[in-house]
């Protein structure tokens, strides 16, 4: 059972915040939906390897060259605060 | 459709027919289209009128969703939190479909961030479905399929990540395929579930989305996850018909859940596949009632992580005073999601947090197998198999939005698909009252030709992809 608290710390680890009056709601939703993926249980998965890539590739290399990438102005067009062509990011500590 | 349209373009004027298109949109009531690229794309039609190129798409206009990034144009996935966001560079797509002559008309409505069934999720409000606008369109490409379905585009691209072209395919009554995993490059597609989804075609025959594909298919190195290989087309061989072609009917796919209408439309098509000199015996998929939890935990888990770069820092949406990191972007993330996503971002961290990765998504990883083994297996026996794209038809908006579990109930029968990373179309093959029906058919690996070409086959022999809405 997930419980307030454990909303409280996901959501702090996913980096959303969350209000105190949809709390009790996201707890319910998680725990319906959590329930439901608790059928997974029932799967006999011993000897089984788990499926990353559908598609069997793995290390696809390229040559190391270096090419023409996109302009320092281009990266910035989006940036909503920027100064001194760099990304102008809140205090970190 | 699209190969006579082309001819019509150079014979007639291609600026008429896209100002035709444009006014039309103007007086729409679908809220199908969410960025127009009205003066781009009327002067590429005058271009065009001037001097028709040769390519395979040379003037034919198309829409695309909000997902597949558009240099110069704006793509923001239908979320506030990417609101104003002008790519710099176009999707791998998009650069094909201009190297054939596309004109891409602008940017359609998706369930935010591609997270949903209904298109209802978006921040531009629900697209309603051209046969009835009280119903949904189905999603996430609901834009894309009611703009086609509706008449204000010829053709559009979607994205599949759990059944996003096929189901608003089916609900609209047009044709809409999911490729193999690795055929189409998703360079330039916005991340959702990154080792689910394929971006698709839809449009309103079998051989425009034959011709669709042979542009936009085919390696690309910026892709790591892209199939090596030379390209192929899918248009030679595409009316040989289904003369001996095996198809399996997976049990699983039929009977509780199955809306009556449905299942009756889709038997019908089975033996009208059946009179074109194809067979048809019974198969089983075992593991089907666990891919839907499997499907949901690798979904959310993969998305916890890809929007963890929506931080409006790079781009996107940053309002009021920097605080210090965390709560600045914590803040940010809270306005700038919706619930749907803000749901499976937290879900999806959760299942990945430590103490719970090998409950859920290594155990999700592991089912996984199991499914795509079903696949594999029935294969040996069977060319194609046969079921219903959606269990239900289109439902009313606002009916189901709510109930998230509800809604995720109506993916069972395409998140398989995409969990096996096989090829699956839904074509017409039917209505309920006046809302259409979707046949899935579903290939193995790379065996598009062979899905491509028993729908051909069930299109000719039938006139439901010729039924069109009233215009509303």
């Amino acid at each position: 059972m997930i419980t307030r608290e454990d909303v409280e710390h996901i959501s702090w680890l996913a980096s959303i915040k969350i209000e105190d009056e949809e709390k009790d709601r996201l707890v319910e939703q998680f725990n319906s939906i959590l329930e439901y993926f608790h059928q997974l249980d029932e799967v006999d998965t011993e000897n089984v390897q788990p499926t990353y890539r559908v598609v069997d590739l793995a290390n696809v290399f390229r040559e190391d060259e270096a090419v023409l990438s996109i302009s320092q102005d281009m990266a910035l067009q989006n940036a909503p605060r920027r100064e001194d062509g760099y990304f102008k990011s809140p205090r970190i500590v | 459709m699209l190969a006579e349209l082309r001819n019509r373009l150079r014979a007639e004027s291609c600026e008429e027919h896209l100002l035709q298109l444009f006014e039309r949109i103007e007086k729409s009531e679908l809220n199908g289209f969410t960025t127009l690229a009205r003066e781009c794309a009327l002067e590429e039609a005058r271009q065009f009128d001037k001097n028709p190129g040769k390519g395979l798409l040379a003037g034919v206009p198309i829409a695309i969703k909000e997902c597949i990034s558009t240099k110069g144009i704006e793509t923001n996935c239908s979320s506030r939190i990417l609101r104003g966001y002008i790519p710099p560079y176009d999707a791998h797509v998009i650069e094909r479909l201009k190297a054939e002559g596309a004109i891409i008309m602008g940017k359609t409505n998706m369930d935010e961030f591609a997270m949903g069934t209904s298109t209802e999720t978006s921040s531009f409000g629900p697209t309603r479905n051209p046969w009835d606008k009280e119903y949904v369109p189905g999603g996430s490409s609901g834009g894309s399929a009611a703009v086609v379905a509706g008449g204000e585009a010829p053709c559009a691209l979607g994205s599949d990540t759990g059944g996003s072209v096929r189901c608003p395919a089916s609900f609209c009554g047009i044709v809409g395929l999911k490729p193999t995993y690795g055929l189409v490059s998703r360079y330039g597609l916005v991340a959702y579930a990154n080792s689910l989804e394929q971006i698709g075609p839809l449009t309103h025959t079998v051989e425009d989305t034959a011709l669709l594909m042979d542009v936009i298919s085919g390696h690309d190195r910026r892709d790591s996850t892209s199939a090596e290989g030379e390209r192929h087309s899918y248009l030679p061989g595409l009316h040989d018909g289904v003369a001996g072609l095996k198809i399996g009917i997976p049990r699983e796919y039929f009977g509780e859940g199955v809306n009556k209408d449905v299942e009756k439309a889709v038997w019908d098509g089975i033996h009208t596949l059946e009179g074109l000199g194809a067979t048809w015996q019974e198969v089983s998929l075992p593991h089907t009632r666990y891919a839907l939890a499997a499907y949901y935990v690798i979904a959310m888990s993969e998305a916890s992580s890809n929007l963890a770069r929506f931080d409006g820092l790079r781009y996107g949406l940053r309002e009021g005073e920097d605080k210090d990191w965390h709560t600045t972007f914590s803040a940010i993330r809270a306005q700038g999601f919706g619930p749907e996503v803000k749901r499976r971002i937290i879900l999806g961290t959760y299942a990945l947090s430590a103490g719970y990765y090998g409950r859920y998504y290594l155990k999700a990883l592991k089912v996984r197998t199991l499914i795509k083994e079903d696949f594999l297996r029935a294969f040996k026996d069977v060319d194609i198999l046969a079921s219903p794209t959606m269990p239900i038809p289109a439902f009313k908006i606002g009916e189901r939005i709510n109930d998230p579990l509800s809604l995720y109930m109506a993916d069972v029968f395409t998140v398989p698909i995409n969990l096996a990373g096989v090829p699956a179309i839904s074509v017409p093959c039917g209505f309920s009252g006046r809302l259409p029906i979707g046949l899935q058919l579903i290939g193995p690996h790379f065996g598009e030709s062979k899905v491509l070409r028993a729908s051909a086959a069930f299109e000719a022999a039938t006139a439901f992809h010729e039924a069109k809405p009233e215009v509303i």
